[in-house]
């Protein structure tokens, strides 16, 4: 490992193509950090964002009006405005409205982390998106369907659970797919609030030894391998559910 | 009559009285009355968009009606304070596109009310399930998607499912109108079968000669009434009104 190490040493001294995250240990530490920082970012908004898509979806199909309207405001507002916008606005706005607390050193400190505030801004960006799709999804599922499991004692919330979001989830996979892949993409925007993603660590190292094109390309394979690891993983999936003779 | 008072088997399983309904302006029924009593089995025929289907729908509160009053085993149906699980348990309901969840094999359609909704035992629906797909000649194919079954296959399906939940009346809404003809025996021979063992039932077919079999009595609906009615061997051999002779000369 060590000699592996080394060889990048080398590699700078004769090249000058400088991979310090490679023979620098502080660096390595930092990359490492950015690394599962982005991937748990990614997981916790890919979790909370399908959430709010499959909770908002079925409130739109509320009796009640003004549920239905809020759904709808919600999704407007996220989907209107720029997703760098919000994620200030949750952390400067909202952010400095909640009392600050103690934290374990005796100093005074904001009560949620800007890891938070990023997972939470990014959760209810994706998450509009999602209850679109999900929308769409549940449109696709034929009202006789729903009939027959209302016919058979369902209520509401059975029939939603048991019968048409699974029809649903089969119908707006491809696009959810999309969405999801859009939104750890999307994890860059932490950067903006120093949360200390792959983005933001990377550019600490390129400002540290000034090897901006060698970040810059390390920064893109790495996004190619994480979008192509959740593409990969979302098609597994969409073969396991996929059901002989029905739709897709 | 109120819903508390005890119902028993001298009077109808299900009452329906003066019962009127309409989408929006458009009436679809205009007065509608008839009762069936246990065991009994009942076919309604009529054009189609006389409201055969609003009807059945109706029984089972798929739809709200808006005058008049129907009760299945004492219990209004369209009373605001009832317990629809308890009424759906009562009655069950096939339909023409069988309306099978798509996403699960044919045991699991069997399996699911039971276990979701009336939260039975696992194993012992299980069983159940096997031995209704047994009895609706589908034995082999309790593991097949609705997706890799034929239309008479799947509308069998539909039946067990049904049967699961274990009703007292069930309504058949045209379930052979969607099938080819040769599958349209193997599901009738199901029904015939479910009647001899004195399932309550009310048909809405097209099949005359299977009707002519199976009823008890008739019924003809046009336009959103009962036009005519009798036991199917009057009523076949010396229709009265003409409508019914010219929808029975046309279908016959
Ligand atoms: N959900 C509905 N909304 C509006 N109109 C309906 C609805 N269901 C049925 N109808 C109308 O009611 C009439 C009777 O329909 P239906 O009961 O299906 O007749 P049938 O089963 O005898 O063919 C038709 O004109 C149909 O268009
Ligand atoms: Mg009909």
């Amino acid at each position: 490992m060590e000699a592996f190490f080394v060889w990048f040493q080398w590699l700078y001294d004769e090249t000058g193509v400088n991979l310090t995250y490679f023979y620098d240990s502080f660096d390595r530490g930092r990359m490492i950090g950015g690394f599962f920082t982005t991937i748990w970012l990614s997981v916790v908004c890919l979790f909370f964002s399908t959430i709010i898509g499959i909770v908002g979806a079925w409130l739109q199909g509320s009796r009640l009006v003004w549920t239905r309207r809020i759904v709808q405001g919600y999704i407007q507002f996220f989907r209107n405005t720029p997703p760098l916008v919000q994620m200030y606005f949750f952390f400067f706005a909202l952010g400095n409205l909640l009392p600050r607390v103690k934290n374990e050193f005796g100093f005074m400190e904001p009560m949620l982390g800007n890891f938070t505030w990023a997972a939470i801004s990014l959760s209810f960006f994706a998450g509009a998106f999602n209850v679109e799709i999900f929308r769409s999804g549940i449109e696709a599922v034929p009202e006789s369907t729903r009939e027959a499991a209302e016919a058979l004692g369902y209520n509401r919330l059975q029939s939603y659970m048991y019968v048409v979001l699974p029809l649903a989830f089969r119908v707006c996979l491809p696009a959810l797919n999309n969405n999801l892949v859009n939104l750890v993409k999307t994890t860059t925007l932490a950067y903006a609030i120093a949360v200390p993603e792959l983005l933001y660590v990377s550019n600490q190292i390129w400002s540290d030894s000034v090897n901006v094109p060698e970040m810059m390309v390390t920064l893109l394979i790495l996004y190619v391998a994480l979008v192509g690891l959740l593409v990969w993983a979302m098609h597994r999936w969409e073969r396991a559910i996929r059901v002989p003779g029905y739709g897709i | 009559m109120t819903a508390t008072q005890a119902w028993t088997t001298d009077q109808p399983i299900v009452r329906i009285a003066d019962v009127y309904k309409a989408f929006g302006a458009v009436d679809v029924l205009n007065g509608v009355s008839l009762n069936v009593m246990k065991g009994e089995v009942i076919c309604i025929i009529g054009p189609s968009g006389s409201g055969k289907s609003t009807l059945l729908r109706c029984i089972n509160a798929l739809v709200p009606i808006n005058k008049g009053s129907i009760q299945v085993e004492g219990q209004e149906v369209h009373d605001p304070k009832l317990d629809k699980l308890e009424l759906r348990k009562k009655v069950g309901m096939v339909f023409q596109q069988y309306n099978l969840f798509p996403h699960k094999t044919a045991v699991q359609n069997v399996m699911m009310a039971p276990i979701t909704v009336l939260k039975q035992d696992k194993t012992e629906v299980e069983a159940r399930a096997y031995a209704l797909l047994k009895k609706v000649r589908l034995e082999g194919k309790e593991h097949s998607y609705p997706g890799e079954l034929s239309g008479g296959q799947q509308q069998r399906v539909a039946i067990a499912r049904s049967l699961a939940m274990n009703p007292d009346v069930m309504l058949f809404d045209e379930v052979t109108a969607a099938l080819d003809p040769e599958t349209v025996k193997e599901v009738l021979v199901t029904i015939r079968e479910l009647a001899e063992e004195g399932m309550t039932c009310l048909l809405v077919t097209h099949e005359m000669g299977f009707a002519r079999e199976v009823a008890d009595h008739m019924y003809f609906t046009d336009r959103g009434v009962i036009v005519e009615q009798g036991p199917p061997k009057e009523f076949f051999a010396n229709p009265k009104d003409p409508r019914t002779q010219e929808f029975l000369g046309q279908i016959l």
